[in-house]
């Protein structure tokens, strides 16, 4: 077994045992880079230099006895997350050069957790996108198939997790994009609840649905990265002052008696048989477990999608406001005024789909449009929440597919926007309500792709969605598979 | 149809982007494709209901009025274009 190849609790165990130094581990880590990253490209960049000094450094942490939860452990950031000295670019060309003067809070608290930095992972422009095909820096093909996509926006993250080149990563999750890319590339994904980890130094997309979250090969790793990434940041002042769990203890809990929801309108056209027949398996599983399966009602969930295109896009317009040439990133070579220089420096530096959403965003938000789009979108989001509210009065959690499609080719969806956005139908009510959801493994289909099923629980209950998750992976002994590269 | 190729010209304008007349045809269809489809919310009926704008019900983040750390000028400036002394650099405003 290549140590590129292990979980974090599996490594840390070799770290304590003495048995492994952190230097083996990210040399086995960068070898893997050099042997597959020319055919998946998971990374914009890589820091390789920085992370064999912190691998160093971490061996040092050791050997005095200072071993933290993620002490020389490969981990690899989206490169929405901002990095002190290091670029960070938003997978776009407006900020091909930007080198943020901070760390995002998250980086702080990884870093001080002993984790090994291996680079910046590939993403959709912007975080728009559900395939990473938008990235300034070239699609980044799924490991399973390398003629397809790897889901997205978060699809850097997630292929250099499944394809073995870090051993946790970091996304975003706006309307799916952590979850998606997971269940597409068959590692686990969650999506905290809205305010759970601080989103300080995350370059922002929705600001009012935007959450960062882990990547994982397993449902404990996921604990151990949560424990790291969660809690209150009075820099960032949507975080909650929630206490946080040790999510560990909640890893091989048993959910005997628990009430599973299973909403109707999650089951409907559009699906893909595969995936069907293989969340019902799983609904079987947690039943075996214990698990009490009851149908529940999401009656809104048909309008998810309208709302959230009014929504993100409008948030996002005002967000991307601020790449104007002026304070940092690209500016246009040619401007004879200072219009010229906003309008030219956004037209070059944006790519069609951040365009598009710019166009959707200012559209609804524009005199006379506001109450029509946005304010009816903003209700309908209420009405989105209520449901979610008035389901967990019957049940603990609910179990969904995350995505209704496997994975598919790269180039067949580009044209047409809807069908695309089509792709995030199970994941973004999610993100409208705040409340948090994961995606673990379910199988693979006939064609050896992988599909995930989704748990969703109430505000601040991801340690419900851990010990279900862990169950459920304990139990469904999913096909320990590997992609062949 | 909602959305005219000048309507695209308007909005463009809005959002200081500039776009080509290729653009223009693209996202006239493309916008139009998606407004039709947000259109589907007009089958509620909302009357009464309070909008939602945050997931979570955080009200008056308030933190103490200390002084802390902060990036200072020349940190600032180092991402920008075109900088001069402590100023950010633009082109001409006003003839």
């Amino acid at each position: 077994m290549e140590l590129y190849s292990l979980t974090i609790h599996e490594l840390q165990e070799k770290i304590k045992n003495g048995d492994v130094s952190a230097m083996q581990i990210a040399e086995s880590v960068f070898s893997r880079i050099d042997a597959v990253e020319e055919r998946v490209h998971s990374y914009i960049r890589l820091m390789k230099e920085e992370a064999l000094a912190a691998a160093a450094k971490a061996d040092e942490n050791i050997k005095k006895g200072d071993i933290q939860p993620l002490t020389g452990i490969p981990v690899a950031l989206k490169d929405i997350v901002c990095t002190k000295g290091i670029t960070t670019t938003c997978g776009s060309h407006i900020l091909h050069n930007f080198v943020p003067p901070y760390n995002a809070t998250v980086v702080e608290k990884l870093s001080a957790a002993g984790a090994v930095f291996v680079g910046k992972a590939n993403m959709d422009e912007f975080a728009m996108g559900s395939s990473t095909e938008t990235s300034y820096f070239g699609p980044t093909s799924n490991p399973w198939d390398l003629e397809r996509i790897p889901g997205g926006s978060s699809g850097g993250s997630a292929t250099a997790v499944a394809a073995d080149e870090c051993i946790a990563s970091i996304g975003s999750d706006t309307g799916g994009s952590i979850r998606q890319p997971a269940a597409l590339c068959g590692v686990v994904g969650m999506k905290p609840t809205y305010g759970r980890v601080s989103r300080f130094g995350l370059i922002a997309f929705a600001s009012s649905l935007d959450q960062i979250g882990p990547f994982t090969k397993d449902v404990e790793d996921c604990a151990i990265m949560m424990n790291v990434l969660a809690g209150y940041d009075p820099k960032e002042s949507t975080s909650v002052k929630t206490e946080v769990p040790d999510y560990r203890r909640f890893i091989g809990g048993d959910i005997k008696g628990w009430k599973v929801g299973i909403p109707k309108e999650y089951f409907v056209e559009g699906i893909d048989p595969e995936i069907a027949a293989a969340v019902k398996k799983a609904i079987a599983v947690v039943e075996k477990c214990g698990g009490q399966i009851v149908d529940i009602t999401l009656p809104h969930t048909q309008y998810c999608l309208a709302v959230y295109y009014i929504i993100a896009p409008a948030e996002a317009s005002s967000n991307l406001a601020r790449y104007d040439g002026v304070k940092y990133g690209l500016r246009t070579a040619d401007a004879r005024d200072l219009m010229e220089m906003y309008t030219k420096t956004r037209r070059q530096g944006f790519g069609a789909e951040v365009k598009r959403r710019i166009m959707i965003g200012t559209y609804a938000l524009s005199a006379g449009y506001y109450d029509a789009y946005y304010g009816k979108a903003s209700q309908v989001r209420a009405l989105i929440r209520r449901d979610f509210d008035e389901a967990f009065q019957q049940c603990d959690v609910i179990l969904t597919p995350t995505t209704p499609t496997p994975a598919f080719k790269i180039g067949e969806k580009t044209d047409d926007p809807l069908q695309m956005y089509l792709s995030d139908i199970f994941t973004i009510s999610t993100n409208l309500a705040g409340i948090p959801g994961i995606s673990v493994p379910c199988g693979f289909t006939a064609a050896g792709l992988p599909m995930g099923v989704q748990f969703l629980a109430g505000h601040f209950e991801e340690g419900k969605l851990l010990q279900i998750a862990s169950a459920y992976e304990k139990n469904a002994a999913i096909e320990k598979r590997r992609p062949t590269l | 149809m909602k959305l005219t190729t000048q309507d695209v010209e308007y909005v463009a304008k809005l959002a200081r982007l500039d776009v080509t007349n290729q653009e223009k045809e693209k996202f006239t269809a493309q916008l139009n494709d998606i407004l039709l489809y947000i259109d589907k919310l007009n089958e509620l009926d909302t009357m009464g209901v309070a909008p939602m704008s945050h997931a979570i019900a955080v009200t008056n983040a308030f933190r103490e009025d200390k002084v802390a750390e902060s990036l200072g000028t020349q940190r600032a400036l180092a991402n920008a274009p075109d900088a001069r002394g402590e100023f950010f650099r633009v082109p001409k405003v006003i003839d």
